[in-house]
């Protein structure tokens, strides 16, 4: 993909924290050097549990373009049961990555021969650190060392030091390691 | 191990690109922060030190208050926040502690600001430089909280300065230029930008340092401060014609405080300006016109629109250029006062001006068009004036919508626009 800008839709519930992944994203992509970043919510009122999505733009310009995400690069999806509302890979380029948060093989979750798929079961990681919040697993940064594998927009370390800004003690040493082991466990086809 | 797939289009950082190392210094000498618009203009009213906030949340505002606040508990900002339980108050609050000597800010949204709409009146008719935030939302009924400019046009004549950011970093330098411009000139300065698309957008702002902000922005220093020591009235009730006061001065009559109005905002053009050009001092960055121009000195073809909304119009622009069509961009910062002689004089070429308006004045068009057609007559300008409403109520405006209205209106010629098109997308 050699596009001007590269666009990246984040879905998830509300309260997964989808917004403040796509904003550590473009945090993460501006450390390493891309002049135009933005991240954005999907515009509107969100409510707890609901389905919800936000957006990262990332650029070596500065970025002009503000309307809504339709036709994304990466699709990055925090909860596998949101893959049966078809606006979740609506738009999403032929070719493009769908990153998912599941336990199953990216063969298996329904998607091949249009984009290249990655798993990662985020979700078991979480719980394994306790990464969780009133029965919710934190999957939102977790999920990232997929997004970091895959793409290889941004590194560990630019995330790092984004997470430094916003986490210190055992809260960052356990989302770093989350993010770590979704790295070493993300499974990918890119046959699409 | 795996393949990087997704890189974006490098920039050739050769040899020959001068710009490239001056830039890379520039910037790591700024301290940039990835923030939203909200953010932004929180981060503008902190560092313009000032002293006494009233607000009332509303969607998508509500974070600028949050964000104040917490400025305020935590000491880092050392100013007076007022809960109020209305934005009547809100502005209320906010004259009244002008009138007493405080740097005041107040932030609002749609039906806060329609609901604060007489206040309005009373800042300005009584020359208070207050400063507020407008974050651009759709007004009811029916309920809608996104994205369009009714709420700020619908304040159009209260006698307020209304100046329109395109990005999170002209939020945030706008907010410290309004304090310079209000306290000069007495008139008070809305800020607006559009919601969603920037107050709840993240991107990279340079932040000035606080000594920068206090050299280009000193303490406010009122011409009058009501003091129970000295006492003075403050809006009186003003008769129609002049007449002597109780003790024998020949005292303004009501018109002629408001011809001051009105001379205040036309002279203000010039202060605006010279506002600009200073801060332009900090980082560079420029704000030396009224409006920022692209192509538009050599383009036939020009579009005009306000806020963000205009940058999706360079986009546009951008399509229409790859496709041998000249067009250049014209974004209005500066709507009151409005800058009629300096459009005038850079769209005395243009052939065909395309106005998109987020706004408009039902039962005529968009308020920018009416704006910038009146502006241009008796010019001698000869370009075909044609209007759009675009992106109300949040529908998601796309650059290759607007580039297809300039398109189509190039087509249409001379023929002239019988009433204003509504760009939709189904």
């Amino acid at each position: 993909m050699n596009n001007p800008i590269i666009e990246i839709r984040w879905h998830g519930r509300g309260g997964q924290g989808a917004v403040t992944a796509a904003r550590i994203i473009a945090q993460a992509a501006y450390l390493k050097g891309y002049r135009g970043v933005t991240a954005a919510p999907s515009f509107g009122a969100e409510r707890r549990g609901v389905p919800v999505s936000a957006s990262t733009r990332i650029s070596r310009e500065p970025i002009k373009i503000l309307s809504q995400v339709v036709e994304p690069d990466v699709v990055v999806v925090l909860d596998h049961t949101l893959l049966a509302y078809d606006e979740v890979t609506e738009g999403l380029k032929p070719g493009g990555w769908l990153i998912v948060n599941s336990s199953r093989l990216p063969q298996d979750i329904g998607f091949n021969g249009r984009f290249s798929t990655a798993t990662t079961d985020a979700t078991s990681i979480c719980r394994e650190l306790g990464l969780m919040l009133a029965g919710l697993t934190l999957v939102n940064i977790a999920i990232l060392g997929a997004f970091i594998r895959v793409t290889g927009l941004v590194d560990v370390e630019s995330v790092t030091r984004v997470l430094k800004g916003r986490f210190s003690g055992n809260d960052l040493e356990m989302n770093l390691t989350a993010i770590k082991r979704t790295f070493d466990i993300t499974r990918v086809n890119d046959e699409g | 191990m795996f393949k990087t797939v997704l890189v974006p289009n490098e920039v050739p950082v050769s040899a020959g690109n001068s710009k490239t190392p001056v830039e890379k210094q520039t910037l790591s000498k700024q301290n940039v922060k990835i923030i939203d618009g909200n953010q932004a203009a929180a981060l503008g009213a902190k560092l313009s030190r000032v002293q006494v906030i009233a607000a009332y949340p509303i969607t998508p505002q509500t974070p600028v208050t949050e964000g104040l606040s917490e400025f305020v508990e935590s000491g880092e900002l050392n100013a007076e926040y007022v809960a109020v339980e209305s934005e009547h108050s809100a502005m209320a609050v906010c004259t009244s502690a002008s009138m007493v000597g405080a740097r005041t800010f107040t932030a609002t949204s749609a039906h806060g600001l329609a609901y604060m709409h007489e206040m309005l009146h009373w800042a300005a008719g009584a020359r208070l430089p207050v400063v507020m935030a407008c974050v651009n939302r759709a007004i009811g009924a029916p309920w809608n909280i996104l994205n369009d400019q009714q709420d700020s046009i619908s304040q159009r004549d209260t006698g307020w300065i209304q100046l329109y950011a395109r990005n999170n970093q002209e939020i945030l330098d706008s907010i410290i230029q309004a304090y310079r411009i209000a306290e000069q000139v007495y008139v008070p300065v809305m800020v607006c930008y559009d919601g969603y698309l920037l107050s709840h957008a993240e991107m990279p702002v340079s932040v000035p340092t606080q000594d920068e902000v206090d050299a280009f922005l000193p303490a406010y220093k009122p011409h009058t401060v009501l003091d129970p020591a000295d006492i003075r009235n403050y809006n009186l009730v003003t008769l129609a014609n002049p007449r002597n006061n109780a003790e024998g001065v020949l005292c303004h009559g009501y018109m002629e405080i408001r011809q001051l109005l009105q001379e205040a905002l036309e002279k203000s053009l010039k202060v605006i300006l010279q506002t600009g050009r200073d801060y332009g001092t900090i980082y560079g960055r420029s704000y030396g016109n009224y409006f920022w121009v692209d192509g538009v000195k050599s383009a036939e073809t020009v579009i005009v629109a306000m806020g963000s909304l205009a940058m999706e119009a360079l986009v546009a622009a951008e399509m229409l250029r790859k496709e041998g069509q000249d067009a250049g961009v014209l974004g209005i910062r500066v709507f009151r006062p409005f800058p009629r002689e300096a459009l005038a004089r850079i769209l005395k070429n243009a052939k065909h001006i395309i106005v998109f308006d987020k706004d408009i004045s039902y039962g005529n068009e968009g308020a920018v068009c009416s704006e910038l057609k009146a502006a241009l007559y008796g010019t001698g300008a000869k370009a075909v004036v044609r209007n759009f409403i675009v992106g109300l109520g949040g529908r998601d405006v796309k650059a290759r919508e607007l580039a297809a209205a300039v398109k189509k209106s190039v087509k249409s010629g001379s023929t002239p626009q019988s009433h204003p098109e509504w760009l939709s997308r189904i």
